[in-house]
């Protein structure tokens, strides 16, 4: 399994500290040595939020990430703050319902997903996250799908545990979109 | 042994205070710490216990010290600013001789500063944080299993020696989720021989009180109260080597300084720098000897701090000022980059960056 440093970012409300959890979830199911560290404070309500989360074999020194592997953005601001940090040979995975522009870098991988559209289509709303987080894993290989199920089971507090499904059909629908 | 679970440092400084025993936390909220007081909120009230959200800082530490003096664990946490308002009653804790637990998960400052990371309260808590003569054990954890962990040596050192203790943290390592193994439950709290939990008019009372108006008594206090200090200091000093065998140059970091030191050492160690860091895990007693003993192997220190160099200091005094001690600082709630350090490192090194 590769060793990964992520950037999550976006607007704060879009469930990107939950994305993030479920990675880090998802890695400690799989005994790897992980770190999750959130923005906090008010920028967590309606301004920019972001996690870093990092996977690796050996101890983690700084949770922060400089330079991502691997960057998920769901807002314009986040794609121009973090796009030139991507280490070269990373991905970029955007929500084009969300972004407008391209990756302009010639040395990343992008990936473009309208998340926030298929989650409105498919009855999904505030899910869109979640779609974009399954692409990610899916191209990536950053966790095992196999211990995803039990990664949300974790995640997802016991008094809201009827959403499990609807947020594996997002990860799925995600997967889905770019295989 | 428990499993290993995935939680934020707030909250594993929460759920290690229940483990350690502790039923009694008062506080009052503040980013960067609010989780902890969440925690008990939801926890405390299925176990027994008692969560308080106090009127103020001030009353909250002076809950302490009533719940503290019953011979009780007891706890409260804030950050830096609420940590400067509970200063006085840190202070009657010392002077009452009462063990207690004070966690301050630290923010920028001077004022009401910021909320982001930062280390600069090292000299409040490391001088005694309140008025009079005195200290209280400073633990700075670097990983969420060491706020877990220090948590509970925490009560166990404040108890031992009759003084309060502080777990000195920052932003970032509350905030954060490691994976960690919390520790095993205390099944039960040492009964403390000096506690005030009502005579039953069967013994002799016991009294807790800070004031003593006679100097002569006050002074012997005062003399006996540094006796315990200098065992202390004698014994309970803790910090962590990394990478010292060889090294000719010595970073001195704690907290989340030492984690970014530490990529920027595995980094200059693949250029064939000879580089270590003592990670000092009390910073009251002060790892002075670790410290002095590596004087004689490296030819320059760098203290890594969120604060304008007050660690720095120490540092100069443990080795007796025998080596130059650079500084790399950043404040206000910024955190140094890897590269930073490693700039630092490649200055001590003589050496130009990059090469």
């Amino acid at each position: 399994m590769k060793n990964n440093e992520i950037i999550i970012a976006g607007f704060g409300g879009q469930g990107l500290l939950f994305s993030g959890k479920v990675l880090a979830y998802a890695g400690l199911l799989e005994g790897r040595e992980l770190s999750w560290l959130p923005s906090y404070g008010p920028e967590m309500r309606g301004g920019t939020a972001n996690c870093n989360v990092i996977l690796s074999d050996r101890p983690v020194g700084s949770p922060i990430v400089q330079h991502p592997t691997i960057l998920m953005v769901m807002n314009t601001p986040s794609l121009d703050k973090y796009e030139s940090t991507v280490v070269p040979g990373g991905m970029i995975f955007v929500d084009s319902s969300l972004i407008a522009r391209k990756v302009q870098r010639q040395d990343v991988t992008a990936v473009y997903v309208p998340a926030t559209q298929m989650a409105a289509d498919m009855n999904m709303t505030g899910l869109a996250n979640m779609i974009l987080l399954g692409a990610v894993i899916a191209k990536t290989g950053c966790v095992n799908e196999a211990g995803l199920a039990d990664a949300l089971h974790k995640v997802i507090p016991a008094r809201k545990a009827d959403l499990f499904d609807s947020n594996m059909a997002a990860i799925r629908a995600g997967k889905e979109y770019v295989s | 042994m428990q499993e290993k679970v995935l939680m934020k440092g707030n909250e594993a400084i929460a759920e290690a205070a229940i483990l350690a025993g502790c039923r009694h936390y008062f506080g009052y909220p503040i980013t960067p710490q609010t989780e902890v007081a969440a925690y008990m909120a939801k926890k405390m009230p299925k176990i027994g216990g008692t969560f308080l959200q106090a009127e103020s800082e001030i009353a909250a530490i002076n809950m302490v010290y009533g719940a503290a003096s019953t011979g009780k664990r007891a706890m409260t946490s804030s950050s830096s600013p609420g940590i400067a308002l509970k200063c006085e009653g840190i202070s009657y804790l010392a002077g009452s001789d009462l063990p207690a637990l004070i966690v301050n998960v630290q923010r920028g400052g001077p004022g009401l500063g910021g909320i982001q990371p930062s280390q600069s309260d090292y000299y409040l808590a490391t001088r005694g944080p309140g008025h009079g003569d005195f200290h209280v054990i400073v633990l700075a954890p670097s990983s969420v299993q060491e706020m877990a962990d220090l948590t509970g040596k925490a009560f166990e050192l404040a108890e031992k020696y009759r003084m309060p203790a502080m777990l000195l943290a920052d932003g970032t390592m509350g905030q954060m989720m490691e994976p960690v193994v919390l520790p095993d439950p205390v099944e039960t709290v040492p009964e403390k021989t000096w506690a005030v939990t009502g005579t039953g008019c069967a013994r002799e009372h016991r009294i807790i009180n800070s004031l003593d108006l006679s100097p002569v008594n006050l002074e012997r206090l005062n003399l006996e109260r540094f006796k315990r200090y200098e065992k202390v200091e004698a014994e309970e000093a803790m910090w962590e080597s990394f990478l010292m065998e060889d090294a000719e140059i010595c970073i001195v970091s704690c907290g989340i300084t030492a984690r970014v030191s530490r990529n920027a050492i595995v980094a200059a160690r693949e250029k064939g720098i000879r580089v270590g860091m003592i990670r000092p895990i009390t910073l009251w007693p002060f790892p002075k000897k670790a410290l002095l003993n590596a004087a004689d192997q490296v030819h320059d220190f760098i203290c890594v701090e969120l604060n304008m160099g007050q660690m720095a200091e120490d540092v100069e005094l443990a080795i007796r000022c025998r080596k130059p001690v650079a500084r790399c600082n950043r404040v206000g709630g910024m955190i140094p980059s890897p590269d930073e350090v490693l700039e630092a490192i490649y200055k001590a090194a003589g050496k130009e960056a990059g090469k």
